[in-house]
């Protein structure tokens, strides 16, 4: 009886030893998959927007991502997620389908995106109007500081669509 | 200790027989694993597919020797130095890439043969799971090979794939992100997936073959009539030198022939694709280098794949995202939905026959569908072939329980 106490006993301390260091092993495991602080620390980009045309997609580059940044034109309608600077309006966000992340392309006669993988379309805005795309363009975290946009830090601009629900 | 032969001459059969057992694994893997007289040449294709790996891995283990596993070297590294530089490197390359494409050919017709025959019924459950487990596993070593290249197709395969993973609330926890270690796929992205090509899943493969021969080693093969056979009888007639009257044949020489003549046919055929169309294999949309800002017009996967994404593209993202995910285990639950007790082809089964060609035809419309582009007619059609895959389940509960007994 007493041999089998602490046979269990040691069975348990074993075991909860082990266990332990499972966890830790696939804590460590979990961290090395992580992407590496250098590649966080190079999530920033500026973007002049002085030199846009109405109605000419620019694609810049931020996080590898492609960022699509639309002057828009007075015939366009206008919508609560264009970046206003000054009179003109844009429309800025990530340039991958929210359905399964292709690039859509711009028809700049249609006015609007069309995703040629399963066929979403979005309008000026970034607003899926058609195909399986289920919510609108993502607006990448932006500041204004004068004629120029960092990507990658939220201004007050960011949060205030944010607040209102603007952003997915 | 067991008793040793002082006389056995190192390294003699008696002297390997007496430490490593080597008779008798010689009789239990082979002269004594007994086949059932009753089948034809689609069993071989079990032996097609060991036959196939092995070129795999073969191939493969060239292949690494010169492939460099970084964003701005592999490219090259595949489509020049393996391609001109290395001796034969194209060799190795398009034996790797053809038999990767036909691997799967064969894999399907090996679980079709084992649909139409009821291989996977009462007692062989597990045959079927551990196969479908090795289908699963040599997908994702498929998928993780493709991106190696590091050409368009494979930047945004992985792209497409990965982002699956963001369907429903899991974005919030930048599971996307990590799986890609980087926000879009990148250096991380090709390394990490390097590992899995080279050894992790490759391992995994192993082991799970290895359970699978394991499987089918006591309830035995099945046959085309679906016939019970006593197999210790029949052993016993074949060993006393009743060849005739026996039911079975070892698997080793006699049946083996069978395997080898088949595997014949087979590799003419895949080295005919080797030395001339190749091609068929490799998208040509993979020979321009990957770029992140620049989407082809139109991504499919490779054949293989066809079929499950065709299912999950007619849907909105979240409920496609739940049929692809059906679709992808559905199958592992076949002994458990189909309920009729007969083990028997399926021409002798009535109802389950008409359900086994609607079935095969379905995913070979879902496959055409998958690569042609989304428009106009070709959706609806998806979306209606994609509905009668997912239907085809709850139909085999109703028609394998109206099954009478044979
Ligand atoms: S990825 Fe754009 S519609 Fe599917």
């Amino acid at each position: 009886m007493k041999e089998k106490g602490r046979r269990d006993f040691m069975g348990m301390a074993l075991g909860g030893f082990t266990a332990l260091g499972g966890l830790g092993a696939l804590y460590a495991m979990k961290r090395s998959w992580d992407p590496l602080p250098s590649v966080k620390a190079a999530g920033f980009t500026t973007i002049d927007l002085s030199a846009a045309q109405e109605n000419v997609l620019n694609v810049e580059k931020w996080r590898g991502k492609p960022i699509f940044v639309l002057k828009k034109s007075a015939d366009m309608t206008q919508d609560e997620r264009d970046i206003v600077i000054g009179s003109d309006r844009f429309h800025v966000s990530i340039g991958l389908c929210t359905h399964l992340g292709c690039i859509p392309a711009y028809l700049p006669d249609a006015k609007k995106f069309k995703c040629a993988c399963h066929g979403g379309e979005f309008d000026t805005a970034g607003h899926q109007i058609f195909g399986p795309p289920p919510s609108p363009l993502e607006i990448p975290p932006f500041k204004i500081e004068g004629t120029t946009l960092v990507l990658g830090e939220e201004g007050p601009e960011f949060k205030k669509m944010k607040d209102a629900g603007l952003i997915v | 200790m067991a008793k040793f032969d002082e006389k056995a001459r190192p390294f003699s059969e008696k002297w390997l027989d007496e430490r490593l057992a080597v008779n008798t694994l010689k009789r239990v893997l082979s002269t004594e694993y007994w086949i059932p007289k009753d089948i034809n040449f689609l069993w071989a294709m079990g032996m097609v597919l060991a036959a196939t790996f092995g070129l795999l891995l073969i191939s493969g283990i060239f292949l690494l020797m010169y492939y460099k596993p970084d964003v701005n070297m592999a490219f090259d590294s595949v489509n020049y130095t393996i391609m001109s530089e290395v001796g034969f490197g194209w060799l190795w390359r398009h034996i790797h890439g053809v038999a990767a494409s036909v691997v799967f050919l064969i894999i399907y017709i090996h679980m079709f043969t084992g649909i139409y025959y009821g291989s996977y019924k009462k007692g062989r459950e597990l045959i079927w799971i551990s196969g479908m487990l090795l289908f699963v596993t040599f997908s994702a070593e498929a998928f993780s090979g493709y991106m190696l290249p590091w050409g368009q197709m494979s930047y945004w395969a992985g792209m497409v794939i990965t982002n699956l993973f963001s369907g429903g609330s899991l974005e919030a926890y930048g599971l996307v992100e990590w799986i890609r270690g980087d926000y879009v796929p990148g250096d991380a992205f090709l390394t990490r997936f390097f590992m899995l090509h080279v050894l992790l899943l490759p391992l995994v493969i192993i082991g799970l073959i290895v359970l699978h021969f394991g499987t089918l080693r006591i309830p035995h093969v099945n046959n085309q009539e679906g016939a019970e056979i006593d197999f210790e009888e029949a052993a016993e007639l074949y060993k006393a030198g009743k060849k005739k009257e026996s039911k079975v044949i070892p698997f080793n020489p006699v049946f083996l022939s069978k395997d080898v003549f088949v595997m014949g046919v087979y590799f003419i055929l895949f080295f005919y694709l080797v030395f001339y169309h190749f091609e068929f294999a490799m998208d040509p949309v993979n020979f321009d280098p990957a770029d992140g800002l620049k989407t082809p017009p139109h991504i499919y996967p490779e054949w293989y794949f066809l079929w499950s994404y065709e299912i999950l593209r007619p849907f909105p993202k979240d409920p496609g995202l739940i049929a692809f995910g059906i679709a992808q285990v559905a199958l592992f639950m076949l002994p458990f939905i189909d309920r009729s007790p007969n083990v028997a082809p399926a021409h002798k089964r009535g109802l389950f026959f008409v359900w086994f060609w609607v079935f095969l035809i379905d995913m070979i419309v879902l496959t055409v569908l998958g690569k042609l582009p989304p428009e106009g007619i070709f959706n609806t059609l998806g979306a209606v072939a994609a509905v009668i895959f997912l239907l085809l389940g709850p139909a085999l509960i109703v028609i394998t329980k109206l099954e009478k007994k044979l």
